[in-house]
């Protein structure tokens, strides 16, 4: 890893496409800033990406990346992490792509606790296929496939991780450049799954969940003395349906990531050049 | 007295019908005589038929046959089960003093055996020990020496302690003893014993052994019947060779794990049976189009939906040689034999790797659940070869790189493939996307680069038709008016026919197709012959019209799908009578 790394590096030679003003140009900055403040470059970095306007974000970086199918970056970032625990594993997605169709992934992927961060651009909205109903929309939400709203629930991201036993639990917001960025850091330095919900505004087809609506309604829990240790804190903040937070909502100090605890410790990329010593011996099992 | 022996004990699921059939054959294994075994089990943890069988002989044998001469019954339903393989002079092993025995008939012509199972049991230390003491009947009937049998006691209960290895071997005696005491018949059998060395295994083992002899250190998967004993070997033993398994939450993961692994550059395979392909499909096709070497096992069994999961079937062959959307250059593989689900193994590994295609490995539930004797030097290691393919490391991706120094994985070359940069490499930094992409894996929709790219993946597999072998397996007569042609785990029972319908004087040509794509010309052979006929168990004939399709010709079918494998008798009556009708 080289010293001198700064987050311009991870940007690669492609135009983002995403609309004027989109907050997942906030969000990608901050990921960069963050890879490269925790020291790490491209060729040491992997990222992984679904499908939507936030899975374009492998294509605006520069990295070592995969793009895959829509809804299972999890479980890609959790085989890459494990078969070389050397790499600095980050997933990217939206709120379609982590709590619909790949929200069973989110739960085993929050148990399992492998070592990387997983930072999800939620707008509360499907952009790419042009404005229909997210997870994360309003009950009340008008789109051209809930004309009356979906009439369910949003989807609360962080008491479903915090249900299924996340040890890092954060939220930020994609224009509070700095603060998005810190965030995102110490994801990336848990020991262990560092989950960040990023409010990323669509400017083109939500007109509630907007800016300024963040702007007026969120509350920064480092500025509430909030102890992010604090599970029965953690709890309450998660479950107030008043208020949107930024912050570290709940950090672990008991966390030993998946790798860690099976002794994951080598790159698995290395393979003799035929079959391995004592391999005799798995034949001399079946006598 | 036939050469073979065929021997079975069928109950109630959880019976431990499974657990003293493999007793058994382990015992006839370490006499060094050849074993081949058939389950017929249930999808369910208790009740319901479930029976083990065992044929053996000092030669090798390659299927199951319908004659049964020791039958061990824990419940009436197994005689009737089995009613049409016993014969006249068979043995049934029952226990009288069972309520539901108790009034049991034994057919004519055999000789039933009332052995107090239970009652035995308990002298030596515990009821739990009743089927061991039929094996020790089954020993004094058969004329196998008990202390075979000991041997295979001690490997099965060592790791409980000496005193249960000891009760099970008294056990043994007191069903040995008891039927020499009470029964004075004399059936002629005398399995004799030999100083060879075999190894029993199944096709499930033999997968997940050869996966280890690759290099394989990750993988990932979702239990399903038959495949979850490949991902049941392995645990406990690749991390012996640094290597790892991650039970996901489902196939959609399991598949997308495996991908990630072989992304940072491991070795990696997921196995499940057809309705985990089915889900897996859509992953199958970014695992081709980000050219990612990845292994995936599919043990067929019978569909559709959820079917008859513990039954034979080979449906699976079109959708693996065209499902998931759009247009996938893929290599599938079908070992056609147990010990070939290791070598198959092997090879997919490599063929992954050197083309950077996903590879299936077709295998059915017969290879899977089959327990068969080899001996050791089958599977020798040595002759195992690790080919990687185009790798670059950091001195030669110097070589892959444009004007701007940017690396290039997605490279337009003669052969299709393209150079691979593991990740951590310096100046390796790449996408990969289900995406269209040019060279550098950007995404695009250039007509131009469209057609480069489907065309360089496209010649991979062409290329890979060139440069590797696709041979089918030949048997029989050469020269012969009829050729068989089958696939998957047909082979066994086919080339035990082709000895029987001999000694009828009807001589057969036999290919068996362990490539299924690409796979061999079949023209000549097809065209040489006056009669073709396709076995498979499946009701469509599947692999009859890719035959059909690859030779212009057609051909007669034999199919099987009632979820049982053929036997070799049945499968030469089959072709016997086939060749009586008049060709259309």
């Amino acid at each position: 890893m080289s010293s001198d790394v700064r987050f311009t590096d991870f940007k690669s030679d492609q135009q983002p496409t995403w609309c004027p003003g989109c907050g997942d140009f906030g969000t990608m900055n901050g990921m960069m800033k963050a890879l490269a403040n925790t020291g790490n470059d491209p060729d040491n970095t992997f990222i992984v990406a679904g499908i939507g306007c936030s899975g374009k974000i492998g294509t605006y970086m520069r990295s070592y990346a995969l793009h895959g199918v829509h809804g299972r970056a999890l479980p890609v970032g959790t085989g890459v992490k494990l078969a070389n625990p050397e790499l600095e594993v980050m997933v990217a997605g939206g709120d379609g792509d982590g709590y619909s169709i790949g929200a069973g992934h989110f739960v085993h992927a929050v148990r399992r606790n492998v070592d990387m961060s997983y930072i999800v651009m939620d707008n509360r909205i499907y952009g790419l296929t042009k404005g229909q109903a997210s997870p994360t929309s309003r009950d009340d939400f008008e789109t051209s496939t809930t004309p009356e709203g979906p009439q369910q629930p949003p989807v609360n991201p962080l008491a479903l991780a915090l249900a299924s036993g996340a040890t890092f639990i954060a939220q930020s917001f994609s224009t509070d450049a700095q603060r998005h960025a810190e965030i995102v850091q110490e994801a990336i330095e848990h020991d262990g799954f560092g989950f960040v919900n990023v409010f990323s505004p669509c400017v083109t087809f939500n007109d509630v969940d907007t800016y300024d609506y963040f702007r007026d309604s969120l509350v920064d829990l480092a500025e509430e003395g909030h102890d992010r240790t604090d599970y029965d804190a953690a709890k309450e903040k998660i479950l107030d349906a008043s208020k949107e937070y930024q912050g570290v909502v709940w950090q672990s100090e008991k966390s030993i990531p998946y790798g860690e605890k099976r002794g994951l410790d080598t790159d698995m990329s290395q393979v003799d050049d035929g079959a391995p010593e004592g391999a005799m011996d798995l034949v001399r099992e079946f006598y | 007295m036939p050469a073979d022996f065929n021997w079975a004990i069928g109950g109630e699921a959880g019976d431990g019908i499974d657990s003293t059939g493999k007793i058994f054959a382990q015992a006839l294994s370490r006499a060094g005589r050849h074993v081949f075994t058939s389950k017929d089990f249930a999808s369910r943890i208790r009740g319901g038929y479930t029976a083990y069988k065992i044929r053996t002989a000092v030669d090798p044998v390659q299927s199951v046959v319908d004659r049964l001469d020791v039958l061990i019954a824990l419940t009436p339903r197994t005689i009737e089960e089995n009613r049409d393989e016993l014969h006249e002079g068979s043995v049934i092993v029952y226990d009288g003093e069972r309520t539901t025995m108790a009034n049991v008939e034994i057919p004519d012509g055999m000789v039933g055996l009332d052995v107090p199972l239970k009652r035995l049991a308990e002298e030596a230390g515990g009821a739990i020990m009743r089927n061991v003491v039929a094996l020790g009947a089954a020993c004094q009937v058969s004329g196998f020496p008990i202390e075979n049998l000991d041997s295979a006691l001690e490997k099965r209960f060592a790791s409980k302690g000496q005193a249960l290895v000891d009760n099970n071997k008294e056990a043994a005696r007191n069903g040995k003893e008891y039927v020499a005491e009470e029964y004075d018949v004399d059936l002629g059998y005398e399995l004799e014993t030999t100083d060879n060395d075999y190894v029993l295994l199944n096709g499930d083992e033999a997968i997940g052994m050869g996966a280890l002899a690759a290099g394989c250190k990750f993988y990932a998967g979702y239990p399903i019947t038959p495949a979850t004993d490949v991902m049941e070997y392995l645990i406990g033993r690749i991390e012996r060779f640094g290597g790892h398994v991650v039970q996901a939450e489902d196939e959609l993961s399991a598949i997308n794990i495996a991908l990630g692994a072989a992304r940072a550059g491991a070795r990696s395979m997921t196995a499940t049976s057809g309705p985990g392909i089915d889900l897996m499909a859509e992953t199958f096709g970014l695992v081709a189009t980000s050219e990612t070497p990845l292994v995936v096992v599919d043990v067929m069994r019978s569909g559709p939906s959820t079917g008859m999961p513990t039954k034979q079937e080979q449906g699976d062959l079109n959708m693996l040689l065209y499902g998931s959307h759009g247009e996938i250059p893929r290599f599938v593989l079908g070992p056609t034999t147990i010990s070939e689900c290791f070598w198959k193994t092997v090879e997919a590994f490599n063929l992954a790797e050197k083309y950077q295609t996903p590879v299936y490995v077709a295998a059915d539930l017969s290879l899977a659940v089959t327990e068969q004797t080899f001996s050791p030097e089958t599977f020798d290691m040595d002759d195992v070869e690790v080919e990687r393919g185009k790798v670059v490391d950091e001195e030669s991706i110097e070589a892959w790189q444009n004007e701007k120094g940017q690396f290039e994985p997605h490279a337009l070359t003669d052969d299709g493939v393209s150079p691979r940069a593991f990740p951590g490499t310096v100046e390796g930094a790449h996408m990969s996307t289900g995406l269209e992409h040019d060279e550098l894996g950007r995404r695009t929709e250039d007509t131009g680069m469209r057609v480069e790219q489907v065309d360089k993946r496209t010649r991979k597999v062409e290329t890979a038709r060139e440069d590797e072998n696709w041979e089918p397996r030949e048997f029989g007569d050469p020269d012969a008016d009829t050729l068989v042609i089958s696939w998957g785990s047909n082979e066994g029972p086919m080339t035990e026919a082709i000895g029987m319908l001999e000694t009828e004087g009807i001589d057969l040509r036999f290919l068996s197709v362990p490539y299924l794509l690409p796979r061999p010309d079949l023209t000549d052979a097809v065209e040489a012959a006056e009669r073709v006929i396709v076995v498979e168990c499946n009701a469509t004939g599947q692999f009859a019209d890719i035959v059909e399709h690859d030779t212009l010709s057609r051909v007669d079918r034999i199919n099987k799908y009632d979820g049982v494998r053929f036997d070799a008798d049945e499968l030469a009556a089959e072709i016997e009578a086939r060749l009586q009708e008049v060709p259309q």
